[in-house]
């Protein structure tokens, strides 16, 4: 039972040997230093927001907030260049598409891999695993652009949402968590009661891979809330997505810091809601896709 | 032994219900059951191998005809064979890239790995509020690549950045770093390592959980350091962790775009004055739509593919030595 032990700390250590597992003096100061050198950019970020731009470039720079939001945001949505209010509309719409998309064709092929007996499965799976290794994103840029030229939806955002429609991770995924989060026997059980495939997955699969299913949502939509490359060749700079936004920004106003930083800020405050909201799950997630990996 | 992590685990259903006199109407369907067993399943994997051969395995056989052309969009297409490919092999610039990716990986790499070691490490241990720490930890994941890139490009500013300026007490005059190829490199792997070192610790850490803590007792018993133990016992076992992890850094480090791009702060694909930072994935960009050589750009992500495959080659066969002599 030693597992539960690391849960509950125990009143009294039992022995020496246990007691190896509480946090040094060492371990302490080491966490705190990595909490403070993840956080201070991101403070830096917010408080560089609420500056201006002499402020910004005293030294030692400003570590508390200052009362220039309101100015640095109407700046920021008025600037010609960036569309950031457009930017950041298109980035909602894509990304929330791409992971209702990715996450739903991933359950629906990870049901199939992880509980359904049909000639090929291990060879398409095994495929599925091998593109993970192809940067299709840089293998694509020239097929994919020709593509959308002929199509004519350059500079519209369908063109980003459409090749990210999938992910071979998701798949990957969703069967290694339908494995185990679904008994074989309850899908024996609801076939024995008559029921259908497609009834299966509704009613057996989808209430159970759920937390799976969060997780992946959340991971795919951080990803194309953050894909650059491909925006940034595809679109035009009156229609963009925020991270090409920020870069338009970043070139016709690079002086211009605590707009910027309002800008980057900006692009990072709904990635922060959804963290606040279901960090736990996200950890919790993460690490139990690991350990299945 | 997964016990230990507190995760939302997925609920255990009931055992199955048997109700035998209910057995009959499962068979009842006949050929229509027959055809529900043989043919859903293909139903349920088509949207995916639909969409992939569309938008990945198309593009992929296409790039491969394209590099063998002088291509031009929308213009005349020459067939050369392998002459772009020649080209590319003879191209200064293009392994000025190849070098710069490497480099930027293998010091963006190694620190961090052993950074996200000791943090696991760290953060296996007991101590109050860890949840707080993790989530802490892992805050960096969830911010943007330009964002990071913007706030370090300025923390990294000759003048007025925050770095030179903490330097500057330990005597250092203050360093243009986009002006030197190592001071970029290094600049660039720091964005790097901030956003993703966290997130490897956690993933280390979920592996490290899952090592029975027997072992530890019965290596403590015989008197074993901890700092033995960790070489001895935590490493070995990490291996297929540590395997993975590589793997991503791998493809990650190796198409390396965002952060150089936005470093560099105008859309060039140059890196630097004279490339001292541009990557194998600019230099694609940059030959396909700032020089519009189709062809020479898809030769160049052909490349880019091989130098992915011999960098997960050299790193499994790195990894797997890890601990294999214990």
């Amino acid at each position: 039972m030693t597992a539960i032990q690391t849960r509950r700390r125990p009143a009294k250590p039992a022995s020496a040997a246990n007691r190896i597992w509480d946090a040094g003096p060492l371990t302490k100061v080491v966490l705190a230093f990595a909490l403070v050198l993840s956080a201070f950019p991101i403070y830096y970020m917010f408080i560089m927001a609420t500056r201006t731009n002499d402020e910004a470039l005293d030294t030692p720079p400003p570590l508390l907030p200052g009362g220039n939001l309101g100015d640095n945001v109407s700046r920021l949505l008025s600037t010609e260049d960036a569309h950031f209010a457009t930017g950041l509309i298109n980035s909602i719409i894509i990304s929330t598409t791409v992971t209702v998309s990715v996450v739903l064709i991933s359950t629906l092929a990870g049901f199939a891999f992880a509980k359904l007996k049909f000639r090929g499965s291990k060879i398409l799976l095994g495929s599925i695993l091998l593109t993970m290794m192809v940067p299709l994103q840089q293998m694509g840029i020239v097929p994919l652009y020709e593509m959308m030229v002929n199509l004519g939806w350059t500079g519209q955002i369908q063109a980003v949402i459409l090749p990210f429609l999938v992910n071979g991770f998701g798949v990957f995924m969703m069967t290694q968590y339908t494995t185990q989060a679904v008994p074989d026997e309850l899908v024996e059980a609801a076939r024995v009661d008559g029921a259908s495939t497609m009834r299966i997955y509704a009613s057996v699969v989808l209430p159970a891979v759920r937390p799976g299913m969060a997780v992946l949502a959340l991971l795919t939509f951080m990803q194309n809330w953050n894909e650059f490359m491909w925006p940034s060749i595809v679109l035009n700079p009156d229609n963009p997505v925020v991270q090409t936004s920020i870069a338009a920004l970043n070139q016709a106003h690079g002086t211009d810091y605590v707009m910027l930083f309002t800008g980057t800020a900006a692009s990072v405050l709904p990635l922060f809601v959804v963290f606040i909201l279901f960090g736990r799950q996200i950890v919790g997630g993460l690490m139990e896709g690991a350990v299945k990996a | 032994m997964t016990l230990n992590i507190d995760t939302p685990a997925p609920a255990r259903r009931p055992g199955p219900r048997r109700s035998s006199g209910r057995r009959a109407t499962g068979r009842g369907g006949g050929g229509l059951t027959r055809f529900d067993l043989r043919a859903t399943p293909y139903f349920l994997v088509s949207p995916y191998f639909l969409l992939f051969t569309l938008f990945g395995l198309f593009p992929l056989g296409y790039t491969l005809w394209a590099s063998l052309h002088d291509w031009e969009l929308g213009g005349d297409k020459t067939f050369l064979g392998i002459d772009n490919y020649v080209e590319l092999i003879a191209d200064d610039g293009f392994w000025n890239a190849v070098v710069n990716t490497v480099g930027i990986f293998v010091i963006s790499t190694i620190p961090q790995l052993i950074l996200a070691l000791m943090l696991a490490n760290a953060l296996n241990k007991r101590i109050r509020g860890r949840l707080f720490f993790r989530l802490g930890i892992l805050l960096p994941l969830v911010t943007s690549v330009v964002a990071v890139a913007v706030v370090f490009t300025q923390l990294y500013g000759r003048d007025y950045g925050m770095i030179n300026w903490f330097l500057g007490f330990f005597g250092v005059e203050p360093i243009e770093w986009q002006n030197q190829s190592w001071t970029a490199w290094i600049a660039i792997s720091t964005m790097i390592d901030w956003r993703w070192t966290g997130y490897n610790a956690i993933i280390l850490l979920a592996a490290m959980q899952t090592i029975p803590k027997d072992l530890y007792e019965a290596a403590s018993l015989d008197g074993a350091s901890p700092r033995r133990q960790f070489w001895q016992i935590t490493i070995p076992m990490l291996r297929p962790t540590l395997v993975f992890v590589v793997f991503i850094s791998t493809i990650g480090g190796l198409t390396l775009f965002a952060e150089p791009v936005m470093f560099e702060g105008n859309p060039t694909m140059a890196g630097g004055a004279t490339g001292q930072y541009q990557t194998v994935a600019m230099f694609i960009v940059k030959e396909a739509f700032r020089d519009f050589d189709m062809g020479y750009a898809s030769a160049a992500a052909w490349m880019l593919f091989a130098l992915i495959l011999v960098g997960i080659l050299i790193n499994y066969s790195f990894t797997r030595r890890i601990g294999g002599n214990k």
